[in-house]
């Protein structure tokens, strides 16, 4: 086991550094000449020369690139042209807003998928599994960023059921002030015992997430199905038939089992399909996290800001898909041994 | 003579028919993506022909008529500089599934090649591309494509390219698998045996048993593109007006949003439509052709 860890640690190593070289290679190589934006339209060519040299770009290719990869590794990851701040601090604070989201929005996705996906599978070829199967189409055909808007519009415009944007009521502050601890909204009002903030959070929470979990839910449904209707003629399953265990046993107990090993793999991978959605959605909802940040820096052109995100998210997914590796491996023996 | 063509068990018309009408009653979504899928096939081709204001869909203004909400002359209801919305609705077919056949045709022209090398040669070829890969797959494939949209100006043919650049991995990857499995059979070691060339067991053996899974994967990943290209335009890095793009449309609507709903109502639900018709149809023909094949997107 700890071989396996050890190695899969190395491999993702590895692939961050692929990633870090990829980012370089997209802000440096692709786009023209960076000394020329750097001294603006219509400079002298001393002028372009002399930002060249400032910006280090008349060394050597290699060069560039390990001064480039020791500056992320150390934690310089270039200053935001519109915040004027270190990338990698105003990205630590962005985060946690994000991961509230889409880890709301993947329980919700579990919750609703898993059960969905069974429920399919039992009803192979019925009404109930056609009904299901299209609409789990539909959840990953859907264009997130208008589903938002027509959330926002219907049920906090129109039915004023829910707020339309924000992480809670700005108002709540004044009599009710949210200690930070965390940097989580929901998990501070938990910690500080802090009951009406709690009831904003989560009622904030709820369009949002139910639009990043349009995915995920869509995506898990389907792989739940697919994942036990393949072990359903399994022998541990013709096993359990023959013991006199109920369809309720048989699909959600010993089939689920092993459906289990390529859903958690599906729910890695949508980790970060999700975090990249939260680009789409956070700015509707005016939600304080990667996604706002990562929509103010392209609509600012804000290039050392836009790469910086779109390393943290790769890194980010790098990790939960190391996570649910060794978690696998852990619950799964079989792949330890591959 | 010796080489054997590649399969294809004898069928009589009748029986293939009888067959494809029972197939199609035992999976109702892929005839349902199918019919959708060829209407919206039917949209793009005779946009000029169907749509009320032809002249909506490019630079044309009606001062007189702006915002206007859906009716019988506008069904869609008017835009913020007066056109019509449905017209531009039907040209947009014309936008973004056509961008996603060229991202899919590039990204199988650069993924399939590569990936028969890896699997057939194996070695450090295989070593050096799959690792390659492997880098590119570690981006969630919207977050690169932003990123190279970003750099790139904004424009349809950047959209292009960025998605492309991010999608090749996939086809690699895929036809790397196919292309190892294929290269062990036993046939296959017949054709080395006999001294046929590399080159022609590639093409006459390899390939075309593994086209079927990258005919079923294009087929699944055009609801992909679709939507990937839409977020890039929606989020301003793709199509410029006038082009009646439907990501740039709903973009362009989020400002009159309330309480001018239609204006980004009508151009979602075409990308939502679209997508969810080829998602239909690449389901149903991965049921139909192909169903061993794992199931992630």
């Amino acid at each position: 086991m700890l071989v396996f860890v050890a190695r899969r640690i190395a491999l993702a190593v590895v692939v961050v550094a692929g990633v870090t070289v990829v980012t370089f290679v997209v802000a440096h190589v692709v786009p023209g000449d960076p000394a020329a934006t750097w001294a603006g339209p219509h400079a002298p060519a001393a002028a372009i020369a002399r930002a060249r040299a400032f910006l280090g770009l008349n060394r050597p290719f290699a060069v560039q690139l390990v001064s480039y990869l020791g500056g992320i590794a150390a934690g310089n990851w270039g200053v935001s042209i519109h915040t004027h701040r270190p990338v990698l601090s105003d990205l630590m604070t962005a985060a946690p807003a994000s991961l509230e989201l889409v880890i709301s929005a993947l329980v919700l996705a579990i919750v609703a998928g898993i059960p969905l996906g069974l429920l399919s599978a039992r009803r192979q070829g019925r009404p109930v599994d056609h009904v299901v199967r299209a609409g789990s189409i539909l959840g990953i055909s859907m264009p997130i960023f208008w589903m938002a808007l027509i959330l926002q519009l219907v049920f906090s415009q129109r039915l004023k059921w829910l707020p339309a944007a924000g992480e809670y009521s700005p108002g709540l502050l004044f009599s009710h002030p949210l200690a930070k601890r965390t940097g989580f909204p929901v998990i501070d009002s938990v910690l500080g015992g802090n009951m009406p903030m709690l009831g904003s959070t989560l009622t904030h929470l709820i369009l949002p997430a139910i639009v990043v979990a349009a995915y995920p839910a869509g995506l898990i449904a389907r792989m739940v199905r697919a994942q036990v209707l393949d072990v359903i003629g399994d022998t541990h399953v013709l096993n359990a038939r023959a013991l006199g265990f109920g369809e309720r046993q048989i699909f959600g107990r010993f089939a689920m089992k092993l459906a289990w090993t390529p859903v958690t793999a599906a729910i890695a991978l949508v980790f970060g399909y999700s975090l990249v959605n939260t680009f789409l959605v956070e700015s509707i909802f005016d939600w304080p996290g990667l996604g706002s940040y990562a929509a103010a820096s392209i609509a600012t052109l804000d290039t050392p800001a836009i790469l910086g995100v779109t390393l943290f998210v790769a890194v980010a997914y790098v990790v939960a898909n190391l996570v649910v590796d060794v978690v696998q491996a852990a619950i799964d023996p079989r792949i330890r041994l591959r | 003579m010796i080489e054997s063509p590649a399969v294809r068990p004898p069928r009589t018309g009748v029986a293939r028919g009888r067959e494809l009408r029972a197939s199609l009653g035992a999976n109702p979504l892929l005839t349902v993506g199918g019919a959708l899928v060829l209407l919206i096939v039917l949209v793009a081709i005779f946009a000029p022909l169907i749509a009320p204001f032809p002249g909506d869909a490019g630079t044309a203004t009606n001062p007189f008529a702006v915002l206007k909400a859906p009716s019988a002359a506008h069904w869609f209801g008017t835009d913020q500089v007066g056109r019509d919305i449905a017209s531009r609705v039907l040209f947009g077919a014309r936008v973004s599934p056509v961008i996603a056949i060229i991202v899919l045709v590039i990204a199988c022209l650069i993924g399939v090649p590569l990936g028969l090398a890896a699997g057939f040669l194996g070695g450090w070829v295989d070593e050096v591309i799959m690792r390659v890969t492997d880098v590119f797959l570690a981006f969630p494939p919207l977050l690169l494509a932003l990123a190279l949209a970003d750099v790139l100006p904004a424009s349809l043919t950047s959209v292009t390219i960025a998605i492309a650049a991010v999608w090749w991995p996939w086809y690699v990857r895929l036809i790397r698998g196919q292309a190892a499995s294929v290269a062990g059979r036993p046939y296959v070691e017949a054709c080395r045996a006999l001294g046929i060339s590399r080159g022609r067991i590639i093409f006459r053996h390899v390939l075309p048993n593994s086209v079927t899974p990258v005919l079923v994967q294009v087929s699944l990943d055009v609801g992909g593109v679709i939507l990937t290209a839409s977020a890039l335009s929606f989020l301003g890095l793709g199509a410029q007006d006038p082009v009646p793009d439907w990501g740039l449309m709903v973009a362009q609507g989020e400002g009159y949003f309330t309480p001018d709903w239609w204006l980004v109502t009508f151009p979602g639900l075409a990308i939502l439509l679209t997508a969810f018709a080829f998602n239909l149809l690449g389901d149903g023909l991965r049921d139909r052709l192909d169903p061993r094949r794992s199931f992630l997107p």
